[in-house]
């Protein structure tokens, strides 16, 4: 049987007394496009979060490719960061930086590369997310929408074998989230990656979705396919992907 | 009474947990100095930004601080009939060894201080510093660590030229306003002038170049929320910068000046 790529083990976090994540448990394997849904606030992106190191459990662990992340630090963490790619839900770009500094920051910093490499590497990405016209601009210059794509860029710089995506559509119009969607699926292919996106946007879940996890109350409350949620009976699911105001979960 | 009770003990928490995760930021701080050399361009900008770029308001400063002590001290002097020699022996003393270190100082947190301050806690609520960790890059190296090392060496360079600048307003206004020459002026400065007071006035400016520095990185990245945070961490920055700088220079005194 082969390893999972990501194995989530008794994750419990709270803030401030009121627990957040309250044992979750999952195991995510290479090639898998996972999407976790859930109320706003339920701990999404806290999830993601510790799947990145950037926050501490309270209990638990998080083990990328047989390595429990909780034990590293310095370089060995960073080098397990850099196999992990994450665009941020306000796509998080330096604003001092232009697009192509953003892109090409992590490169320069890993002093691997050099000038002349690294400007062709975030070419080659920028032409992923089709922005090249947009390298010389500053985050200020552009929309909402390029700046999640020039995040994507970004996230994708080191030949990540992992994405993790916190809300990527959020705030943006149907058509641009459209877009995004098929990008995400395009990257997925192209590049041979495992992803996780956190979301509550049920259309962008069914689209880029092999698989999808929802979160409720700290814990994973369903974990199936699209098909396999859609037929699910049980009543918080069915409340949460059809939208209705009405039913076991309560808004918060 | 139960309320009050539960409320102190919600803040000492939270200043422990204040004191506790400033001391973790100092000691990511020093442990990131064995990075320095990753860091030389960023430092050399924060040199620029944060120093050079300070020069007109220590400037502006500078002068009128010089010229208010000249005048005042003129003005106390004609009760007394004191020779206007001494004019330049005083203003010199108080120019070199307090107000230059301690009044630029302050000035440097307001503008500076809270400029990082404010940076830092919006790269925090806007998730940057996040990007920067999530990239590899250890953000107290590629943040901190620059800006409190220009912090460190422009504080006493803005004082050396903050000396300068004070001390020509002051002898402006002795000149045109108090009718002292320019050579009776001088030789009271240089009667009065002591090297060590002049290092030890150096010494201070490091010492608080480093307060500013840290205390503005620490609440930048301690910053929580949205704009309010950040507000919240730009105030703090320069209330506690000014009160660390007050009760470090009054240690100074004491150490420096044994009565």
């Amino acid at each position: 049987m082969t390893t999972p790529l990501i194995k989530v083990e008794g994750l419990r976090k709270s803030f401030n007394g009121q627990p957040i994540l309250d044992g979750v448990d999952f195991e995510i394997y290479r090639g898998e496009s996972v999407v976790v849904i859930g109320q706003s606030g339920c701990g999404k992106s806290v999830l993601l979060k510790h799947i990145m190191r950037l926050l501490d459990p309270d209990e638990g662990r998080v083990i990328f490719d047989g390595q429990d992340i909780g034990k590293l630090s310095g370089r060995d963490l960073n080098e397990v960061r850099l196999r992990i790619g994450m665009l941020f839900q306000s796509a998080a770009l330096f604003d001092s930086m232009t697009v192509a500094e953003n892109v090409g920051l992590c490169l320069k910093e890993m002093r691997r590369h050099t000038h002349a490499e690294r400007n062709r590497i975030v070419m080659e990405k920028l032409e992923l997310v089709g922005l090249t016209d947009a390298a010389s601009k500053k985050p200020d210059e552009i929309s909402g929408g390029m700046r999640k794509r020039v995040g994507l860029a970004r996230a994708i710089a080191t030949d990540p074998e992992m994405l993790l995506y916190d809300e990527p559509t959020t705030g943006l119009d149907p058509i641009t989230a459209d877009l995004i969607n098929d990008l995400i699926i395009d990257l997925t292919q192209k590049l041979d990656v495992t992803s996780i996106a956190v979301t509550h946007d049920m259309t962008a879940a069914y689209k880029v979705a092999s698989r999808i996890f929802m979160l409720y109350e700290g814990k994973i409350e369903f974990d199936g396919t699209p098909d396999e949620i859609r037929a699910s009976d049980k009543a918080t699911v069915q409340q949460f992907i059809t939208g209705r105001a009405k039913g076991p979960i309560k808004v918060r | 009474m139960n309320y009050g009770v539960e409320a102190i003990g919600r803040h000492s928490v939270s200043l422990i947990s204040r004191i506790g995760s400033f001391f973790i930021l100092i000691g990511r701080l020093i442990a990131s100095l064995r990075e320095i050399h990753r860091s030389f361009g960023l430092i050399v900008e924060q040199l620029y930004l944060i120093g050079l770029k300070s020069l007109p308001l220590i400037a502006v400063i500078s002068v009128f601080v010089g010229a208010v002590s000249a005048w005042q001290a003129a003005y106390q002097f004609k009760f007394i009939g004191a020779p206007p020699r001494m004019l330049g022996q005083a203003v010199g003393k108080a120019v070199v060894m307090e107000l230059a270190p301690v009044l630029s100082s302050i000035a440097f947190a307001g503008r500076v201080g809270a400029g990082i301050a404010a940076e830092l806690g919006t790269m925090r609520v806007t998730e940057q510093i996040d990007a920067l960790q999530s990239m590899g890059i250890n953000p107290v190296r590629y943040l901190v660590l620059p800006r409190v090392l220009a912090c460190l060496v422009m504080v006493p360079f803005l004082v050396v030229f903050a000396n300068f600048i004070a001390i020509m307003g002051a002898l402006v206004v002795s000149i045109v306003g108090v009718d002292v020459t320019y050579e009776t002026f001088l030789n009271g400065f240089r009667d009065s002038f002591k090297v060590g007071d002049f290092i030890n006035g150096l010494i201070k400016a490091g010492v608080f170049g480093l307060v500013i520095g840290v205390v503005g990185c620490y609440e930048g990245f301690s910053t929580q929320g949205g704009a309010h945070g950040v507000g919240r961490a730009t105030t703090m920055s320069v209330v506690l910068s000014m009160v660390l700088i007050l009760v470090f220079n009054f240690i100074f005194a004491v150490i420096l000046f044994r009565l």
